[in-house]
Order: C-alpha cells, then sequence, then structure tokens
C-alpha cells in the first residue's frame, strides 16, 4: 500500500473510530434517561417521584378491566412481576387491549391511582394461526406440568 | 491464496468493463425481483393464515420487514463503498455508494410510513418517540444528509468523497438501529427472525417474508445497476468508451 493511501486509511479509520467512541459514549450518558417507560414496581419503589408525567408499562391484570357504562371511563389494574398499578383512562382503547395484554399508558400519578391520558398495546414478537395457538393452549391445559416447568425458567 | 478475486474485482472496477457487467445482469435481476415480489405478495396476502393475536392486520408485515431490512443493508453497501471511495479513490465505489443513497432512503421511508400504518391499528398511535422508530428516522436524515451534502459541491467527485465522510460516520447508526429493542425498553417488539437459532414465526407465514426479502436485494440490485450505468455515461463524458457508446446509439 503506497503512502498516500496509508495516510488516507488512517484518517478514515480515525475519524470513524472518533464518531463511534462519541456515539458510544453519547448513548451511554443518556443510558439512565431513556428509559422509555416504568414498570408498577419501578413506581412503586418512588422512582417515578421526579416525573409529572410518564409511561407505565406492564401486563393488564386479568379479570381487573371494569368499563363505565354511561361514559368511556375504563379502569383496570397493570402489573408487573413484583407490582400492581390502578390506571383510570378515559377514550378509545386500541383494538389489541384486553387481559393479559402488554400495555404501555401514559399519565400521571393521582392519589396513587394512574391517570392515563393515552393507552397503548404492545404485541409480542411472535407470529401464528390461530389453530397453532389454540392447539398450544390446549396442550398446555392437557398438561399443567410442562406450563409450570417453563414459568420457572 | 487465488488472486483470481482481487484481479477480476480490479478489471470490473473500471467503469466500461462494469457499464456492460451491469448492462448484461440488469434485467435478470428485475425479472427476479418481480417474479419473486408477486410470488411474496401472493403468499403473504392469500395463502398466509391470519395471526392468532393481530388477525389479517399483520399482513403490512411482508412490506415493513423486507423494507426495513433494506435501509439498514443499503446503509451498510453504502458505508462500505464509501469507506473504498475515500482510501482507493474508485470511481466505482464513490458511483455505487452515492447512487445507492437514494434507493436506501426510499426504504427507509417505505419502512417509516408502513410502520406507522401498523402502529395506528395495533398499538393505538402512528408514532411514539421510542428507541426504534427514532434511529430508524435518524437513518432517513442520514440517508437524505448524504443525498444532499452530494449534491451541494459543483464537482462531483468533491461532492461525493465529502458525503462518502458523512455516511462513513453514520454507520454506527445501523447496529443503533439492530440493537435497539434489545438495549432499551421500546414499544416496538423484538426480533422475530432470527439467523442464529429459532424463528418466533410460524413457516407457511416466514417464507413470503423471506422470498420478500430476497426479492428486495434484487430490486436493490437492478435499480442500483441502472442509476450506476447512467452515472458512468455521465462522470465519463469525454471518454472514448463513452464516445463509441454514443456513435453506435447514433448509427442504429
Amino acid at each position: 500500500m503506497n503512502p498516500t493511501r496509508k495516510r488516507r486509511l488512517t484518517i478514515v479509520v480515525l475519524v470513524a473510530v472518533a464518531a463511534a467512541v462519541a456515539a458510544g459514549l453519547g448513548v451511554y450518558a443518556l443510558q439512565n434517561n431513556m428509559n422509555y417507560l416504568l414498570t408498577p414496581s419501578q413506581v412503586q419503589s418512588g422512582q417515578a417521584a421526579s416525573y409529572t408525567t410518564f409511561r407505565l408499562g406492564g401486563m393488564v391484570k386479568a379479570g381487573s378491566i371494569q368499563r363505565s357504562s354511561d361514559s368511556l371511563k375504563v379502569t383496570f389494574t397493570v402489573v408487573d412481576a413484583g407490582g400492581a398499578m390502578p390506571v383510570e383512562y378515559t377514550g378509545i382503547l386500541p383494538d389489541l387491549f384486553r387481559d393479559n395484554q402488554s400495555v404501555i399508558a401514559t399519565g400521571h400519578m393521582s392519589n396513587a391511582r394512574f391517570i392515563a391520558t393515552e393507552v397503548l398495546a404492545k404485541h409480542d414478537e411472535t407470529y401464528m394461526p390461530k389453530e397453532l395457538k389454540d392447539a398450544m393452549a390446549k396442550a398446555h391445559a392437557e398438561k399443567p406440568g410442562i406450563e409450570k416447568a417453563g414459568n420457572r425458567e | 491464496m487465488a488472486n483470481w478475486i482481487p484481479l477480476w474485482l480490479h478489471r470490473l472496477s473500471s467503469p466500461p468493463t462494469f457499464y456492460r457487467f451491469a448492462g448484461t445482469l440488469q434485467p435478470w435481476a428485475m425479472t427476479l425481483a418481480l417474479l419473486l415480489g408477486a410470488i411474496a405478495l401472493y403468499g403473504g396476502l392469500v395463502l398466509a393464515p391470519a395471526d392468532y393475536q393481530q388477525g389479517d392486520a399483520y399482513r403490512i408485515i411482508f412490506i415493513h420487514v423486507p423494507s426495513a431490512w433494506m435501509s439498514m443493508f443499503i446503509y451498510a453497501v453504502m458505508g462500505v463503498a464509501s469507506f473504498i471511495a475515500l482510501v482507493w479513490r474508485i470511481k466505482l465505489a464513490e458511483v455505487v455508494a452515492m447512487e445507492s443513497a437514494p434507493i436506501g432512503a426510499a426504504f427507509t421511508f417505505i419502512t417509516l410510513v408502513t410502520g406507522s400504518l401498523w402502529g395506528k391499528p395495533m398499538w393505538g398511535t402512528w408514532w411514539t418517540w421510542d428507541a426504534r422508530l427514532t434511529s430508524e428516522l435518524v437513518l432517513l436524515f442520514l440517508f437524505l444528509g448524504v443525498i444532499g451534502l452530494y449534491r451541494a459541491f459543483e464537482d462531483r467527485r468533491q461532492g461525493a468523497r465529502a458525503a462518502a465522510f458523512l455516511a462513513i460516520i453514520g454507520i454506527i447508526n445501523v447496529p443503533i438501529v439492530h440493537f435497539s429493542v434489545n438495549w432499551w425498553n421500546t414499544l416496538h417488539q423484538g426480533s422475530t427472525v432470527n439467523v442464529f437459532g429459532q424463528s418466533k414465526m410460524s413457516w407457511d407465514m416466514l417464507w413470503p417474508l423471506l422470498t420478500m426479502t430476497l426479492a428486495t436485494k434484487f430490486y436493490y440490485a437492478a435499480s442500483l445497476f441502472r442509476r450506476a450505468r447512467t452515472d458512468l455515461l455521465a462522470l465519463e463524458g469525454g471518454k472514448d468508451w463513452v464516445r463509441q457508446i454514443a456513435q453506435d446509439e447514433d448509427a442504429r
């Protein structure tokens, strides 16, 4: 490799490495502030104290959804592994909103309740036909041992 | 070591050779792209079953995901070509890098639009500032920045070198786009298709997706070949081989 190319190679590599380091440090510095959401247990341990509004993420507790009969008001409980949070929302919910669905709600705390202004449903990365899902659910129901073993992991 | 590969690459990088080579392959790549694209669309929209959770709405995945992969793939190609262009000053590498940018920008735009259309019914919002969506938007701005910088110079080769620097600096965003769903809590779900390990999609949905991925690759090749050929003719306007082509066209 001739000296001119070597010099150019050095400059290009140095610029690329400098950019990568700068981006890496930037991302690292932002890491703590880049929480897109807080879980109910994080909120209960006081991590939401510094926010007026924040996003709450977790699963809708089965059977906790209660719809008002005369308005669009809905109350439900969002749970994660170690906490639960009652949520109040008035408005139209996404199609995927239902029991045991992951949701992300934006809003604020008021009297130990989370008052949501927006509720988004999160879906997972698994895609399969309905028949297959039903068959799997049936297999799980018939052999409860499998599900238990799966949950322990 | 077999040295016919570098030799062949060296010969291919000469503009007249590449002009002929790309001219021969271009129609084949386009035919394959259209054929595979049609098969994938039929497989995805008609043959594949509805999803257990999202019903028929998930079918936009057959456009969204291949486009997203292409947006990153084309950026990577542009980055490598820019590197070669800066260090070795090979004209063809400059052409490949600069002509990839508009195609990549188009795929990124399609990714963002289809993602938005998918997000509204499923998530409940057109847009949210989570790490995956934001970094993909940054990717679009990087593509547009490369195009803009390239066009800002009167001398095209000078413009190409300046834009190549931007392309190399921006390449750091490609792994950020890919790993954003693992590094941060995002509304966007994680990866479905894994090269190493089990994919989380049943096979009758997966094959149309992979076919569409191939189709988009061929479309990129066809589009790049055509753009590069035009660009080479313009760049080498005064050269004998271009004059020869012009005379042959005239004689016809």
